[in-house]
């Protein structure tokens, strides 16, 4: 009697493992059907660089974005540095990947969701991006962050947060981390006049630098024309 | 009395062909910057830019407006001004003994002391009318070759990014600073000029000198750097560039109307002031006991 009832344990306990293990294709399709219900947007933003040698202010840009995987970034007024890796938050780049492995790797509280890490390697040679490593709410079927390695631009962190276009997949505020490279000039080009904080500031070796995006509002699926990606 | 011996001596000056050369000389040299960033502009920007061109998309066209240039230009311009002060300056007293009229000047019913400071206001003068030229070219017509942007600063170890709202002011202050340090050659050309009898020797030790403080800057070797340097008058002549240094907060957003580290723009600001007394009260005074009659 005790043997059996170990044994029901056993198989229900393993049937439970069976239910709770999440299918990354399956999940992916899912967050990929949401996203492609966007064609097309163009946003009106505010951009804020922290980067150690960079001293910028706030910026009002305009994002373009057309599927499916043209992405930009403009100053509505004055210069700005945008890091090239801020396409990947076009999330595109990486549920558009035809030939890939994805693997789930558990799952990961972010701002406060339970979401499913999903880990996804492509296999065709000539893909810029690497490696990418999707935090998915289940749930909603949102990104709410994502590490993405690339070929020429490094790895990106990206942080969504979603509100009013939420059902569109589309965030309100995004968090891009990179590395960055040192600034150096050679001494004696710039003749700076030293007033003292220079030596303070001075960054030494690779650093990590934030750009972070505020959408305000966005304007979905009524076309944006090719010239603005040139 | 002091009004018509300073009028006297701006005539001697802008009578002079010479005088007129610095003029000419500026006016060329901006616009060979001008047409040489026309052409080749965005080569210019990206030998700053390459090393985050892997990183970053660099908006060189917007980076390359009239105010970047306009730096550009006081950049490698402001250096070489002394040598046309020193040219205006070191004649005033040197040049008269040269020529014989020293002894015809000091029969004026004016004190030698009027005298000297009519010939400093007159060089100062000059100074101020060579920035507004410089102004009027650099600035006005690199805005009307080039057009308005925020203004990209780059220095060693890092880059600013100034609002162009923000921008005017700075390049206001940075000339009026400028007219300070130049004053402050126009000073020492003159005291050196009070020793010398012929109007060559003060003008070439003038830039001489800035020279030798120019070098021992640049070496940025220790030795000068705490001993010499803090104290150098060429230090501190390019604290008009610390006026497009601008400060931000924890979050990295530049903080308009801001500067710096303002105190040390101060203090050179001071020791250049500290300087220019310096150099015309010793001047002075060696001109009031001069012996004009050998």
């Amino acid at each position: 009697m005790l043997r059996l009832f170990w044994i029901c344990v056993l198989l229900l306990g393993s049937g439970w493992k069976v239910n709770a293990a999440i299918d990354p294709a399956t999940l992916l399709a899912g967050v990929k059907k949401k996203y492609d219900l966007v064609r097309d947007y163009t946003a009106s933003a505010q951009l804020k660089t922290n980067v150690l040698f960079i001293k910028a202010p706030l910026s009002q840009v305009t994002v373009y974005y057309k599927r499916p995987d043209q992405l930009k970034i403009k100053n509505q007024k004055g210069i700005s540095f945008v890091p090239k890796g801020t396409v990947n938050i076009n999330l595109n780049n990486v549920l558009g990947l035809r030939n890939f492995e994805a693997i789930a790797a558990g799952t990961y509280q972010v701002d406060g969701v339970t979401c499913e890490i999903i880990k996804i390697f492509p296999l065709n040679d000539e893909e810029d991006i690497t490696r990418a490593t999707l935090y998915v709410d289940p749930t909603r079927l949102l990104v709410l962050k994502s590490i993405i390695s690339t070929r020429e631009s490094g790895t990106y962190q990206i942080a969504m947060q979603y509100g009013a276009y939420a059902s569109w997949g589309l965030p309100d505020r995004v968090l891009v981390e990179f590395n960055t490279r040192e600034f150096k000039l050679p001494k004696g080009t710039t003749l700076d006049y030293d007033n003292g904080s220079s030596k303070v500031d001075a960054p030494k070796g690779p650093q990590k630098g934030k750009v972070e995006i505020l959408y305000r509002t966005y304007t979905i699926n009524q076309g944006v024309a090719d010239a603005i990606f040139r | 009395m002091f009004g018509a011996i300073l009028y006297t001596e701006l005539f001697k000056i802008f009578r002079r062909p010479r005088t007129y050369i610095s003029f000419g000389a500026i006016a060329v040299i901006v616009l060979l910057v001008q047409f040489a960033l026309r052409v080749n502009g965005t080569e210019f920007i990206r030998f700053f830019t390459d090393s985050q061109a892997d990183t970053f998309e660099i908006p060189e066209s917007q980076i390359l407006n009239g105010y970047f240039v306009c730096v550009a230009i006081l950049h490698l311009i402001l250096i070489h001004v002394p040598l046309l002060v020193a040219l205006i300056a070191g004649d005033m007293i040197a040049g008269e003994a040269q020529t014989g009229t020293l002894r015809m000047l000091a029969a004026q019913p004016a004190s030698r002391t009027t005298l000297l400071l009519a010939k400093f206001s007159a060089s100062t003068i000059y100074v101020i009318l060579l920035l507004l030229w410089m102004a009027l070219f650099a600035l006005g017509g690199s805005l009307l070759l080039f057009g308005q942007e925020d203004l990209v600063v780059f220095r060693e170890t890092d880059l600013h990014i100034i609002s162009q709202q923000d921008v005017l002011w700075r390049f206001i202050a940075a000339f009026i600073y400028a007219a300070l340090a130049l004053t402050m050659i126009a000073a020492l050309a003159l005291l050196l000029s009070v020793f010398a009898e012929n109007a060559l020797g003060p003008i070439v030790a003038t830039v001489c000198i800035v020279i030798v403080f120019t070098i021992l800057q640049q070496l940025k070797v220790p030795v000068f750097e705490q001993t010499i340097n803090p104290w150098s008058f060429t230090t501190h002549m390019l604290g008009w560039k610390g006026f497009f240094y601008v400060e931000k907060t924890s979050e990295g957003v530049t903080i308009n109307g801001s500067v710096e580290n303002p105190m040390a723009l101060v203090r050179s600001g001071a020791i250049l002031i500290g300087y220019t007394f310096l150099f015309v009260l010793v001047a002075e005074r060696v001109y009031r006991k001069k012996d004009i009659l050998c």
